[in-house]
């Protein structure tokens, strides 16, 4: 069992006329990528802010490395908010150089680094430049170098990958899964459930200012499976009906180009083996999967109240 | 505090690079010099344009007794007076003065005819030279000589000193003395004013920028305050500093160019001498020949006055500008600033308006108060300072002002923290008293 980067326990944050987070418990563990999920105004930008230590919380206790948070702690956090900005009229060389130095960095070493990371991106002819001068999508570039540039063991990153074009996704990504190589734990705050199931080890899910759910992905979908198997089979459908009957219920039946589709809907603790058995001498099968349902499912069931954690 | 140097630097440098800086910089002493020279200029040229002015003197006595003036010519013309008006050429001369034949007695029917609005030092040249002439003629015909006169004639012109024993028997100049201390605590009302906005311009940037955020999980939001702050009075002093360097060298290079010092003398002597009706009038010249302006300038403690300007100049500008930072960082545009900026810059405008009035009475009651309420003291107390308030009133005033900017930041702070990541909700002023008291 790895060690937990962040534990976040019972934390409460309340504004004048509302309770931003509610008892809000989870971990993160150590070289994960933890998802942050949740609709807007559910707490997740409270939250962050707390890990940050922008704001304090009002109860509770988040622990980074098993130390309470302390100010030092900053610096081995790298935040990308989900707000971007920079200071427009400033060079972005000198700009990166200014907000490495913030984080620790000296300049020699931040220049260093910067030249690696412009060369990465491509990026290098737009050192001297103003940030007024680029475009949308290099702003996002200089500003998620900014956030990674002082290699910190835990990156914060909320939305991430709004504003790229699908080529600059899949270089941040793949940044972001080389860091992880390297042990960084990396939050990610996002409504893409794609990049959750792509990236994701583990995610909390927060609605409605309180926790409803968090763990590893894999168990949680696993978690909220119906026990549901799609087929593909080449037969008559009568033959299959006649076969289903006990613990299978067969959900629906139709033609699919020169086979059958069918879902069938498994009760209690029957194998998936004995499924296909109880198939097997009726039609021909062709494949056969049990359906998890995608973080996006869950997500849906979850925050419509359709499930409970 | 590694930090706060580092927000400092940059606020420092990106503001004295930019264009504006180094043009204010420069064009300001330019300016004042150049309002110098111009002065200068205008002082002794006036000698090169002459005006030639016709006389027609029906009285017969008074024109050929009219001597020229450096800037004014008359010619006695033989002409009446509606023929040379007739005849009067504008390129060639610059009017004609008329004296009825019973001017002496009379002289409401002195007339000066001119083609344009006659100008006031011709007008009053003129005027006093007949007006010499005319009593002259008087005193004559009553047997008064003009040399007993003279010597009758007294002048008296009060030396001004301090009533204290102590320390060095210094002069007072009650005008020059006011004009230092207005001009001081005008430049305090100028800096505080152009360098708070600045502050409040540079925090209102951040946030509409989202920097902020970034910002302050990498740095606490007072750090980022007070590097500004700090950071832009520095910005104002370098700017200061650079205009006082540059007048000082415009004025000297100009005024070495323009006239050494011999000649001015002279003229002004010159003048003095041709002007012994008037005994009201400054002339610039003591008995001495020192001029009035620079033993006045030097009685003044230069450094004193320096260095409380530096004190005063920085403590309003700490109180004004964590003010100023607090309202940048409440609004989420220029135009939401206007509700908020109203309060903070009233005070200072009373400030100033006071000090017009402290100006003329600095000794006063409401010179008093003004001078130690933090708010109005870096003005008020500015304009006092070359009347040598007591020591007791200075040092109130600097404790009060060195309170009030830590009450004001302390404020300013707090308001600042909450209202820097608060976005797309119109503050009121119940909203700001109620960030006063959130938690961290």
């Amino acid at each position: 069992m790895p060690d937990n980067i962040l534990s976040i326990t019972d934390v409460v944050k309340r504004y004048a006329a509302h309770t931003a987070l509610d008892q809000v418990s989870f971990e993160v563990p150590e070289g994960s990528v933890f998802g942050l999920l949740g609709p807007n105004g559910a707490g997740k930008t409270s939250l962050i802010r707390i890990i940050n230590q922008i704001t304090g919380p009002d109860e509770g206790i988040v622990k980074f490395r098993q130390q309470k948070l302390q100010p030092e702690h900053v610096r081995l956090m790298g935040y990308l908010p989900e707000e971007r900005g920079l200071y427009r009229k400033m060079e972005v060389g000198e700009q990166a150089i200014y907000l490495a130095r913030l984080k620790g960095m000296s300049r020699a070493e931040a220049v260093q680094r910067l030249k690696t990371w412009f060369g990465k991106f491509d990026i290098t002819a737009w050192w001297r430049k103003k940030v007024d001068e680029l475009s949308k999508g290099m702003q996002q570039k200089v500003q998620f170098i900014i956030t990674v540039l002082h290699e910190p063991p835990l990156l914060i990153l909320d939305e991430p990958f709004t504003g790229f074009d699908p080529i600059n996704v899949s270089l941040i990504k793949q940044e972001l899964l080389r860091m992880k190589n390297e042990g960084t734990t990396i939050m990610l705050s996002t409504h893409r459930m794609e990049s959750v199931e792509e990236l994701c080890s583990h995610i909390a899910l927060i609605d409605k200012s309180r926790k409803v759910l968090d763990g590893p992905v894999h168990d949680i979908r696993r978690r909220y499976k119906s026990n549901i198997f799609e087929i593909r089979y080449r037969g008559h459908g009568i033959s299959l009906a006649n076969s289903l009957w006990g613990p299978y219920k067969l959900l629906d039946n139709n033609p699919e180009d020169d086979h059958q589709y069918a879902r069938i809907q498994v009760s209690g603790e029957v194998k998936p083996n004995q499924l296909v058995e109880a198939l097997i001498g009726q039609v021909e099968l062709i494949s056969y999967n049990e359906i998890i349902p995608s973080m996006n499912e869950v997500f849906i069931k979850v925050v419509k109240g359709e499930a409970r954690a | 505090m590694h930090n706060i140097l580092l927000i400092l630097q940059r606020e420092y440098l990106t503001r004295v690079r930019k264009k504006s800086f180094i043009i204010m910089s420069i064009l300001g002493p330019l300016l004042m010099g150049g309002l110098v020279a111009f002065f200068i200029y205008l002082s002794l040229n006036q000698g090169e344009s002459m005006s030639a002015i016709r006389v027609v003197d029906d009285s017969g006595r008074l024109a050929q007794q009219l001597r020229d003036s450096e800037s004014v010519s008359f010619e006695e013309d033989t002409f009446s007076i509606v023929v040379a008006r007739e005849i009067f050429n504008p390129d060639t001369h610059y009017g004609i003065l008329y004296i009825p034949a019973d001017a002496p007695e009379n002289p409401e029917g002195i007339t000066l005819y001119t083609e344009k609005q006659p100008n006031l030092t011709v007008v009053s040249l003129i005027e006093s030279r007949l007006q010499l002439l005319i009593e002259e003629e008087k005193l004559n015909r009553a047997g008064i000589r003009k040399s007993m006169l003279d010597s009758i004639k007294t002048r008296v012109s009060l030396v001004q000193k301090p009533v204290s024993t102590t320390g060095e028997d210094r002069e007072f100049s009650a005008g020059i003395t006011a004009g230092v201390g207005f001009v001081g605590g005008l430049l305090i009302y100028l800096f505080v004013l152009l360098y708070g906005v600045q502050v409040m311009r540079g925090v209102m940037e951040e946030k509409t920028n989202r920097i902020v955020e970034v910002l302050i999980s990498t740095v606490r939001p007072f750090h980022l305050m007070m590097g500004k702050i700090v950071g832009i009075a520095l910005v104002g002093l370098t700017q200061f500093l650079i205009w006082v360097v540059l007048t000082f060298a415009v004025t000297t290079v100009v005024s070495a160019v323009m006239v050494d010092r011999s000649d001015l003398t002279e003229i002004q002597k010159e003048q003095l001498e041709k002007m012994p009706q008037r005994p009201g009038m400054e002339t610039g010249l003591e008995k001495t020949g020192e001029p009035e302006i620079l033993k006045a300038l030097s009685s003044l403690n230069l450094v004193k006055l320096l260095l409380t300007f530096v004190f005063f100049f920085l403590g309003g500008y700490l109180l004004y500008s964590a003010m100023f930072a607090a309202i940048g960082a409440a609004v989420d545009s220029e135009t939401d600033t206007q509700q908020f900026m109203l309060p903070v810059m009233v005070p200072l405008i009373f400030a100033y308006v006071v000090s017009t009035i402290v100006m003329t009475n600095p000794e006063s009651e409401l010179g008093y108060w003004f001078s130690i309420i933090p708010f109005t003291s870096p003005v008020v107390m500015m304009v006092r300072m070359p009347f040598d308030p007591p020591l007791t009133d200075l040092l109130l005033s600097m404790a009060a002002l060195v309170a009030g900017f830590i009450f004001t930041t302390w404020l300013a702070a707090r308001i600042y923290r909450t209202g820097i990541l608060m976005y797309g909700k119109k503050v009121t002023y119940r909203e700001l008293w109620k960030w006063l008291f959130y938690k961290e």
